[in-house]
């Protein structure tokens, strides 16, 4: 008889802590809450461990709820109930495509197949270089903009092949690409340009 | 105080009530699943609900506190409608396996069923499948038909005060796990068994014996630790299939722990069915006259200063009750039932009582434990304490071991040095203790198991003087036991007469030839080396230390097998009933002593089991009341004397095996392993780190 211990996947680390700077960030994170409350800033902490880390190993978790003062199972349950904390290793730039009805009727398939195409990555793949995680998100609410990818902390909007894939490419290279809408929209104006109060437009404020 | 209507009737209830519960008040049952009135309240399972006028959706009612004026109805169309629909969506990924589910027949979910569920199903969709969790050798887990009520983990938290169940994952996702799918490391564990609504937790140990509609169900007393939990055996055949808690709101509430619950197979083991002689120095299966007539050939030339008599942690208050006067009539007065050594005064019965009562522990307000570990000693009492901790504003003080008792405590230190600063009022814990309205406080018997005991013993009396733990209407001196035979042991006076010998001194005289009998009624726990040459007659259930030592074996019952009386730790006298029978030639331990003493020529005037409890009666008050606790009045005990300033130390190094039954008990060897596992597992570098 044996006291089960689910086996940790072997390139997980065994011991994990922040850096100093991150844990100099968490602790005035955790100064913002009442004595007492310190959970409050699990997610704070979960999120810090991830842009450290790239995704968070229950190391993380277990030193987070170490800080915290809690169980590790109530952190362990924070950061699987919410789909940003990745439990998993993702690539460099971990790529969230939207998937629900507005992007799909704006084509995320074909956004998705300029991935695969690109990187060689599928639905939730990474691609051989260790580059790009592909994973299908549900609404992102840039709608107005579909199709969307979230690369790490930027959008990527109005995508068709052609420009979703030089985006690729730039990250490939090591550059970074502009964010936003890729097809030459400053923001979320009419594709078309303007349509309506066009009699003031230059006015000031106004774009012609 | 609010008043509402209900179903018509008018209702009037306190306020902070819920509906759920006002509506229980009137006997209108509301089907539920996630409540349950000794957890915090979740209002996940949504099953309760009922309308309430001028409020636009039916209402969870187990969450929804009550109102003035309310008009509550329960069983209109629409309530039906809204809880059938609940059943119907509790049932899309419910497995309908009821024919091969252990909790088939005593299941919530089954029942609710038949009264709210559809006939047949609307989705012809896959059904969800979960992968089973590893809870440890107790509990065994089918968590495709999880309900996500979240008893477990509300459990687990909140009363076991273990944080290791938790709800991974959200939505349709979600599932319950222990952390990392580690054993449950409470001693409560078993517990999620029964809360539990469906057949998702399960007894691992029961798994797949009986159906719970083959059982005969005996209302008992448990004997494992010293609470006397109330239980229920189920037993079929002349088997015990499983032991479940009853409701007892002054001892155990509902809740039973793990040694209680599963210890069972240990009844089935290694049991002593024939009467044994030793012959050639090896034992042979005997008659009972055999038996006797080997005894009765040793005592008849021996004088009652040569005998001696010692009763072990499950003897019945009728065995030594009828032993002691058979000893006293053969002129022994070399008796004890201290196994341990514990220097419990005989002189006064406060001295040896829990007196607060373990209800007490609800309005005291500061504790201080010495020489107790009550999580291993008494895993129930301990939950009462922890519920009383986390309704706040109560200070505990520990005296003793450094342990996780599942609450936070002020450590004061580990020995009798501690305990006399605090007496002394030099101790910081001494100011809360005087500012405290109704203070008390636990000595273990790893306080009192010592040379030194009656001196701490003292030196606790003392303490509880000082910091005003006994007045008027409160007494705060408690004694924690470990066995459920000592308080019995106590009461009839099973301690050595005028200059008799007490334990030390009956083991003493063995080694030196001095007592030549030594009857050990259930006694496993003492050193048997030291009994030298004397001859032993070992009376009991189990062939363990005492029955390897024996001279002569005489097979007795076990708890679950006899109508015989426990006194808990607290004075309170409870009768088991016999679930079923002893094996072959065992018989109930009273009548052995009785059929002895005629052997000896010193036959006791007891012949009914009426005539017995007439005499227990006549030992002590506490068996006029059965159930009901006498109160003892406070006097001096104790003596003073010098205090080793050795630690003390709790007398439960494994709270799986303490005793002949649980030594025998497999599932208590695999609690055990697995104890040992995570122990080494912790230890070891490439652990999990943190």
């Amino acid at each position: 008889m044996s006291a089960k211990i689910t086996p940790i996947s072997a390139d997980e680390p065994r011991v994990w802590a922040f850096t100093p700077e991150n844990r100099a960030k968490v602790d005035a994170a955790i100064k913002k809450y009442p004595a007492g409350r310190q959970a409050s800033a699990v997610l704070f902490c979960l999120d810090t461990a991830q842009r450290q880390h790239g995704w968070v190993p229950q190391a993380a978790i277990e030193h987070i709820a170490a800080i915290l003062g809690m169980a590790p199972i109530r952190v362990t349950e924070v950061a699987s109930f919410f789909t940003m904390i990745n439990r998993k290793p993702v690539g460099k730039y971990l790529l969230q495509v939207c998937g629900t009805t507005p992007c799909w009727l704006r084509g995320s398939d074909e956004v998705f197949a300029a991935i695969k195409e690109e990187t060689g990555a599928g639905k939730g793949e990474t691609s051989a270089d260790g580059l790009f995680t592909v994973m299908e998100v549900e609404c992102l609410g840039a709608c107005v903009n579909a199709p969307v990818v979230q690369v790490n902390d930027d959008f990527f909007e109005d995508l068709d092949k052609d420009n979703l894939k030089a985006a690729l490419r730039k990250l490939k290279a090591g550059e970074q690409p502009k964010p936003g809408p890729q097809n030459g929209r400053h923001a979320s104006e009419p594709a078309g340009g303007a349509l309506t109060l066009k009699s003031i437009a230059g006015s000031s404020g106004v774009q012609s | 105080m609010a008043k509402l209507t209900i179903d018509g009737k008018p209702v009037e209830v306190p306020n902070g009530m819920t509906v759920l519960q006002a509506c229980q008040t009137i006997g209108v049952e509301i089907p539920h699943f996630c409540y349950h009135e000794r957890l915090s309240i979740a209002g996940n399972c949504r099953m309760c609900l009922v309308e309430v006028e001028k409020m636009p959706k039916p209402v969870a009612s187990c969450a929804q506190p009550v109102m003035d004026g309310m008009v509550v109805h329960t069983d209109n169309d629409k309530v039906k409608k809204a809880r059938k629909g609940v059943m119907e969506f509790l049932l899309i990924n419910h497995p309908l396996d009821c024919p091969i589910c252990d909790q088939g027949g005593e299941c919530d979910l089954q029942d609710q069923a038949m009264a709210y569920g559809y006939d047949r199903s609307r989705y012809h969709e896959n059904k969800r499948a979960v992968d089973e969790k590893f809870m440890g050798p107790l509990v065994k887990t089918v968590m495709t038909r999880c309900i996500h009520c979240t008893r477990c983990v509300r459990f687990a938290t909140e009363v076991a005060g273990v944080e290791e169940i938790g709800a991974l994952n959200r939505g349709e996702h979600m599932e319950i796990t222990t952390y990392l799918e580690r054993s449950l490391t409470s001693e409560l564990s078993g517990n999620v068994v029964d809360l539990c609504p469906v057949g998702a937790l399960t007894s691992k140990p029961y798994a797949f014996t009986a159906r719970s509609w083959e059982l005969r169900k005996t209302e008992s007393i448990d004997a494992m630790d010293a609470l006397g939990a109330n239980v229920r055996i189920d037993a079929r055949g002349n088997e015990v299939m499983r032991i479940l808690p009853r409701l007892a709101d002054d001892i155990n509430e509902e809740w039973l722990s793990d040694k209680s619950r599963y210890v069972y197979d240990g009844l089935k083991r290694q049991r002593l069915d024939t009467p044994y002689v030793r012959r050639d120095g090896k034992l042979a299966p005997a008659s009972w006259g055999e038996a006797f007539a080997a005894i009765a050939a040793q005592a008849k030339s021996l004088g009652g200063d040569q005998m001696a008599a010692i009763a072990g942690d499950l003897a019945d208050c009728e065995s030594m009750a009828l032993l002691k006067d058979l000893m006293t009539s053969l002129g022994c007065r070399n008796l004890d039932c201290r196994q341990d050594g514990a220097k419990l005064d005989p002189a006064q019965r406060a001295a040896w009582l829990f007196n607060s009562t373990i209800a007490g522990i609800d309005q005291a307000d500061a504790l201080v434990l010495i020489g107790a570990n009550p999580r291993k000693e008494a895993p129930v009492l301990n939950a009462r304490i922890r519920k009383r901790w986390l309704a706040g504003k109560f200070p505990v003080g520990v005296i003793g071991e450094r342990a996780d008792l599942t609450y936070a405590y002020d450590y004061l230190g580990a020995g009798p040095n501690t305990l006399q600063d605090l007496v002394d009022g030099k101790s910081r814990f001494a100011e809360t203790l005087r500012k405290a309205q109704r203070p008390m406080l636990i000595v273990g018997q790893g306080a009192l198991a010592r040379k030194d005991g009656a001196a701490v013993l003292a030196a606790a009396r003392r303490l509880a003087e000082a910091a005003g733990m006994v007045k008027d209407g409160w007494n705060g001196f408690n004694v924690l036991h470990t066995a459920a035979a000592r308080v019995g042991g106590m009461e009839v006076g099973f301690v050595p007469g005028q200059s008799g010998r007490d334990l030390e001194g009956i083991l003493a005289g063995a080694e030196s030839g001095a007592i030549k009998l030594v009857y050990l009624l259930g006694a496993d726990e003492i050193d048997m080396k030291r009994l030298g040459r004397a001859f032993v007659v070992y009376q009991g259930h189990h062939g363990d230390a005492g029955a390897n030592r024996a001279d002569v074996i005489l097979p007795g019952a076990a708890y679950t097998e006899k109508a015989a009386t426990y006194v808990n730790t607290e004075g309170r006298a409870q009768r088991t009933k016999l679930a079923v029978f002893p094996p072959g030639e065992a018989r109930e331990d009273w009548t052995i002593v009785r059929a002895l003493s005629e052997a000896l020529g010193h036959t006791l005037p007891y012949d009914t089991p009426s005539a017995v409890r007439t005499c227990l009666t006549a030992k002590s008050p506490a068996f006029g009341a059965l159930d009901r606790i006498v109160p003892a009045s406070w006097g001096p005990f104790g003596a003073e004397g010098p205090m080793d300033a050795a630690p003390f130390k709790s007398p439960v190094a494994n709270f799986y095996m303490t005793d002949p039954i649980s030594r025998a008990s497999h599932v208590m060897a695999q609690c055990t392993a697995m104890r040992r596992d995570l122990a080494a597992a912790d230890a070891a570098p490439t652990g999990t780190g943190s």
